[in-house]
């Protein structure tokens, strides 16, 4: 049986209060042992206040020739932005 | 470097003609300097090279830790001990991120360990010296994590992702060991005539081996042309050895040590200081295995895998016990 352990995908919440981001991944045999492990490799200078772990097997991701058909299409929809439309000074902030 | 004289897998840089219209593409966005990311399609040689290459330098991060670890229980102060201990805890992390990006090119970690356990794979010479005293320690951190951040620093711009995201989190802490070891060296080197010149031997005896981590001479570099174009080397050894010297000096003076070869002079017309080389034989020696540490680095690594196989088989055991038993429950 092949005893090498899982792949897990460790993101941390950082002190300001942001969405936990992607720092790294690590080995480790469960949920807990890689929580404990991510504490001790991703945390040691005061980097984070909540850890999240998943094992990196169940992540889905979009492949990379996909990049065309999922993004393209919002390159041409300029008016989503707020800078698209002119608004005269006098109206005050907007 | 911690990867030296890594082989590139390549029969030579191929020129627009001679490339698929795929590693045209890939090529373009090196040149461009838009990351590659492990999903995107790459050259099979740029992927065995950067295999070598990541695995050989977190080889060489773990390896690392022997010859400091071989302190922590004599440091002279518990401060001092604290302080160590967190450099070598920090080498383990090091090590652990840039597996985890050779994993990301398809490879296992246990593979890449293996494969260095069966001296498939290599570590940078450095490990190979011993370190004899405390003044080792103060000039280990200030002289080898030094060169290491040298080249580190520069690789933070190579072109595979997970490797320059490894780079950019390893220089955050790569300099609280410089400055450590350097702290160490100016405490001693205004510490007792005796603890001077402890420093000054330490300084001395790691100089030529320091150096030599850099790799050969651009001249008997025969890897350099299609890694620089892959931008998975970003300068020649040469280029880095200099620039490392360069800053070093002013580093010795300051402690007032003497400089550790009377090559080192002050060159007007090049703006740089000439250096004398290392002897390159002690160095292809020491990499075919023949240094003074590589049998008890090796014995090292060795024991600690097969001793501790056990404890990761019974982790998983447990880990498989565990989430069998929860199958069970729901």
């Amino acid at each position: 049986m092949n005893n090498e352990w899982p792949l897990w995908e460790i993101f941390i919440r950082g002190q300001h209060g942001l969405s936990h981001r992607h720092v790294g991944s690590l080995h480790a045999p469960d949920a807990e042992m890689a929580i404990k492990n991510a504490r001790d490799v991703y945390t040691r200078r005061n980097e984070g206040v909540s850890i999240w772990v998943v094992e990196a097997k169940h992540i889905a991701a979009t492949a990379p020739g996909d990049k065309g058909p999922l993004y393209e299409p919002s390159e041409s929809k300029v008016y989503r932005h707020p800078t698209f439309f002119d608004i005269p000074d006098e109206v005050g902030s907007m | 470097m911690y990867a030296q004289m890594v082989k590139t897998a390549s029969s030579g840089v191929k020129s627009r003609e001679e490339m698929s219209e795929q590693e045209r593409v890939f090529q373009d966005k090196i040149d461009a300097d838009i990351k590659i990311e492990p999903r995107d399609w790459m050259p099979d040689d740029y992927r065995a090279t950067l295999v070598r290459q990541i695995g050989q330098h977190a080889h060489s991060e773990v390896v690392g830790q022997l010859p400091e670890g071989n302190w922590i229980t004599r440091a002279p102060t518990l401060e001092r001990k604290a302080i160590l201990l967190a450099k070598v805890q920090d080498e383990a992390g090091h090590g652990l991120y840039l597996y985890s990006a050779a994993e990301t090119l398809g490879v296992s970690r246990d593979q890449l360990i293996e494969d260095l356990l069966a001296g498939r794979m290599k570590y940078s010479s450095i490990f190979n010296y011993p370190t004899l005293n405390w003044a080792d320690m103060g000039a280990v951190g200030w002289l080898v994590d030094g060169a290491a951040i040298i080249n580190q620093v520069a690789l933070q711009r190579t072109s595979y992702g997970p490797y320059s995201r490894a780079m950019v989190r390893i220089c955050k802490e790569e300099s609280f060991h410089a400055r450590q070891g350097y702290h160490i060296m100016m405490k001693m080197a205004a510490g007792s005539v005796a603890q001077k010149q402890m420093a000054q031997d330490a300084l001395n005896r790691l100089w030529f081996p320091v150096l030599m981590m850099f790799g050969p001479s651009d001249k008997d570099s025969v890897h350099t042309a299609q890694s620089m174009a892959w931008k998975i080397k970003m300068d020649t050894n040469d280029e880095l050895r200099q620039k490392f010297v360069d800053q070093t000096v002013q580093q010795i003076e300051y402690l007032g040590l003497e400089l550790p070869e009377p090559g080192i002079k002050w060159n007007d017309e090049t703006g740089e200081y000439d250096y004398s080389d290392p002897d390159w034989s002690e160095f292809f020696n020491v990499i075919k295995g023949n240094g003074p540490g590589n049998v008890d680095r090796m014995k090292a690594r060795r024991a600690a895998w097969d001793d501790g196989e056990w404890v990761r088989d019974g982790l998983m055991a447990h880990a498989r016990k565990k989430a069998a038993a929860k199958v069970a429950a729901e």
